[in-house]
């Protein structure tokens, strides 16, 4: 029995790795391990618009989009961390716990 | 003579502006302004007078002058000046008598508090007199009536501080306005049949039938009614004697002499308004008020009340002379009288002076003490008691023979004669008892009698010269001068009205009336002399022995007292019934209504409170309730958050499942 990698085995990865993201995102204190976390969320869409461009498209679209969602997040993360030194900042902590002044 | 005759009115108008405003800062309090005011009025009417005498033509108008005054349109009302004879005679007495009670006042008023203010109402009544004969429409006359009435209300309450004399102004301008409706009334009639309110255009349009029948009788009756009230007549008479509250100068010009004469006069004027029917009344009218009065003066003790019923009981003569027919007469009395009785009056005002008491029963024997006082009294007393021959003489007789004329005519009518003959036996009667009681025999109050003095010169020269025309028996022009209208004078005869006794009925019946009237007045003198002066007869046991008709003449027959009964209670009466309405019902509705509005707004405060903001309340708790338990979601917590999206997100797909 020969393993073909199909479309599905990418499919599984990236909820894998979607998980462990949301995992780290929901769970981790400190804000960096967060953003990281939304890396990995990230990454895994990034795994399935270029499953998906591979096995259901006949053109390049999902690996392009791929490639801009790796822009933007690269953006982001500039954006995010600038955000925590300025919670850092603030609250002498990047503890996520600390920072719930909106709390009702 | 127009001008002189618009001085004669305006001189005591800007004497009154003058002295009322700064009268009290003249030399004098002003005294000689209205007095030289009206002295210059009287030598002004002089030359009127002389030009009627010179005419000696009884229709014959001296002066007539006319102004548009009001103009509404399609109705004009002028306002005009019209002399006659009448008139001329009127300017004279009026400006004479008030000239004198001018002079005499200077005297009499002398230490008055309001002397200044005084002397301004007497020329505002002067005034408003001349004005009252001289304008020739119903519209002038009334608003100088009611002006007359004005200046007489202020003069009798002049002393106002006294209850009794601001009550009796009071009186006399109520009792008199009752009259006035009327009169209103009658000229308000006038207007809207004839649509003029002059004179003569009346008298054309009453001769043309305009207003007849017995619509003219009623009219005649209303415009008699002013006359009522303001001559004093049966039985609107009350006024008069309370009147006498006011000083006695101006008693003698106001309540005597003039303003009291008006009445008369005005039914002189408008004599051919009246119809048979009206004049019957007029004379009746006129024959009780004679009679009660003149009962009344017997038993009055006050000088000056009996003096002021006396007159009430003359002026029922000259209705009765001016009802019966006597037109000439009737104004002739007016005339005479004017004179005789300013002088009685002025007289009573110097014996009054002298002892400080009205009461007879304190005076006696004044003749020794105030002698010209006396004569000249004793010329009016002639004079009123119709003793030849003094003027009062001739015009008594006149109108009594008129009386007699009109009861031979009509027979059914011959009481009235009867009854004013009796009348005038009685005025001799009460006259003097007065002269006997006040200036002959012992002095009753010994200390006034000794302080007694006789009244400077400005109070006996108006005395002796009163006394002078009133002992003047050539009062023959008169009957030239004033002769009865006829209302074919005036239009075609379309109502020609019969008047009673259409011819000047005096002559006739002369003889007979003047033996009669002679005869009453011996008698009554000579009674008066034995029951006061030789006390044959004593007067108290009389007055025992005849208590009901004592008590009933001392009561002034309860004419007071029976409008006491009937219209002040009656009118008191009401307005308790209506203050009880008023507090009972109307009160209680007001107060029903403004408890029912409290009553409903506190319900919709109730509901303001509970259900309106009850439910804005409501659903703002509700929020806050409900917020309270959702809150607790919003941790703050950015990762609680995203946890519950997935959640969220998961559930969704669960529920997809299915």
């Amino acid at each position: 029995m020969s393993l073909t990698v199909g479309l599905h085995h990418f499919l599984v990865l990236s909820a894998i790795l979607f998980s462990l993201g949301l995992y780290a995102v929901v769970t981790k204190r400190n804000a960096v391990t967060v953003l990281m976390g939304v890396e990995l969320i990230l990454n895994a869409a990034n795994l399935n618009f270029i499953a998906f461009g591979r096995f259901l498209d006949t053109d390049l679209d999902g690996q392009i989009f791929s490639v801009f969602v790796i822009v933007t997040a690269a953006a982001a993360a500039a954006v995010a961390l600038a955000i925590v030194l300025n919670l850092y900042e603030r609250i002498k902590t990047v503890n996520l716990d600390e920072a719930d002044s909106l709390a009702g | 003579m127009i001008n002189n005759a618009l001085f004669i009115l305006l001189l005591p108008l800007a004497a009154f502006v003058v002295q009322i405003f700064i009268g009290k800062r003249l030399p004098r309090k002003g005294d000689w302004l209205p007095t030289s005011a009206m002295i210059a009025a009287f030598l002004l009417a002089v030359p009127i007078f002389v030009e009627a005498l010179s005419t000696y033509e009884p229709g014959y108008v001296i002066a007539r002058e006319t102004w548009n005054w009001l103009d509404f349109g399609s109705v004009q009302i002028s306002f005009g000046i019209m002399i006659d004879n009448l008139t001329a005679i009127m300017l004279v007495v009026v400006t004479l008598v008030s000239s004198l009670v001018h002079l005499y006042s200077i005297g009499y008023m002398q230490d008055d508090p309001k002397y200044n203010r005084y002397f301004a109402y007497l020329s505002l009544f002067s005034f408003s007199m001349l004005g009252l004969i001289l304008v020739d429409n119903f519209f002038g006359i009334y608003v100088f009536w009611e002006l007359v009435g004005l200046s007489s209300y202020l003069l009798i309450g002049f002393w106002f501080e006294k209850k009794s004399a601001a009550n009796a102004s009071k009186k006399a301008f109520i009792t008199n306005r009752v009259g006035d409706v009327g009169m209103f009334a009658g000229i308000m009639i006038i207007f809207s049949t004839i649509g003029s309110f002059t004179f003569e255009s009346v008298f054309v349009g009453v001769a043309n039938g305009q207003l007849a029948g017995t619509m003219l009788t009623v009219t005649g009756i209303l415009i008699f009614l002013g006359a009522v009230g303001k001559s004093a007549q049966f039985p609107l008479h009350v006024w008069l004697p309370d009147a006498m509250e006011g000083p006695t100068p101006v008693s003698a010009l106001i309540h005597a002499a003039t303003m009291v004469a008006a009445g008369v006069y005005m039914v002189g004027r408008v004599f051919l308004l009246f119809t048979p029917d009206a004049l019957l009344i007029i004379a009746y009218i006129g024959t009780i008020t004679a009679f009660m009065a003149a009962t009344i003066a017997i038993v009055q003790k006050d000088i000056k009340r009996v003096l002021a019923f006396s007159t009430i009981s003359q002026l029922g003569y000259m209705m009765v002379g001016i009802g019966t027919g006597g037109y000439t007469a009737g104004l002739m009395h007016l005339t005479t009288h004017a004179m005789f009785k300013a002088l009685l009056f002025l007289g009573s005002g110097s014996v009054i002076h002298a002892l400080h008491t009205q009461d007879m029963t304190e005076m006696g024997g004044l003749r020794k003490k105030a002698p010209i006082t006396f004569y000249t009294f004793l010329i009016g007393t002639l004079a009123l008691s119709g003793v030849p021959p003094f003027s009062g003489f001739w015009s008594k007789d006149a109108i009594l023979a008129s009386a007699l004329e009109f009861g031979m005519l009509h027979s059914a009518h011959i009481g009235i004669f009867v009854i004013m003959a009796l009348s005038a036996g009685i005025t001799a009667f009460y006259m003097f008892r007065v002269i006997y009681m006040t200036f002959t025999g012992e002095p009753r109050d010994k200390g006034k009698y000794d302080r007694a003095h006789e009244s400077p010169l400005i109070m006996t020269i108006p005395l002796a010269i009163l006394a002078l025309i009133a002992a003047n028996p050539v009062w023959g022009w008169f009957k030239g001068l004033i002769v009865k209208p006829e209302l074919s004078d005036y239009g075609a005869g379309v109502a020609q009205i019969s008047h009673l006794g259409g011819h000047d009925v005096a002559h006739t019946a002369h003889t007979g009336a003047m033996i009669t009237s002679i005869l009453v007045a011996g008698s009554g003198i000579l009674l008066a002399a034995t029951v006061y002066y030789w006390k044959k007869i004593s007067a108290e046991s009389w007055a025992k022995r005849l208590k009901p008709i004592y008590n009933l003449l001392w009561n002034k027959y309860y004419v007071d007292e029976f409008y006491r009964a009937t219209f002040i209670n009656g009118t008191l009466f009401k307005a308790r019934l209506l203050a009880a309405f008023d507090g009972k019902v109307i009160d209680a509705v007001v107060n029903g209504a403004a408890r029912l509005t409290v009553f409903v707004a506190r319900v919709k405060g109730t509901f303001d409170l509970k259900i309106v903001d009850g439910m804005v309340n409501g659903v703002a708790n509700l929020v806050g309730l409900v917020s309270v338990r959702l809150r607790v979601v919003q941790t703050g917590k950015i990762q609680n958050y995203i946890l519950m999206a997935l959640a969220a997100i998961i559930l969704i797909f669960v529920i997809q499942q299915f």
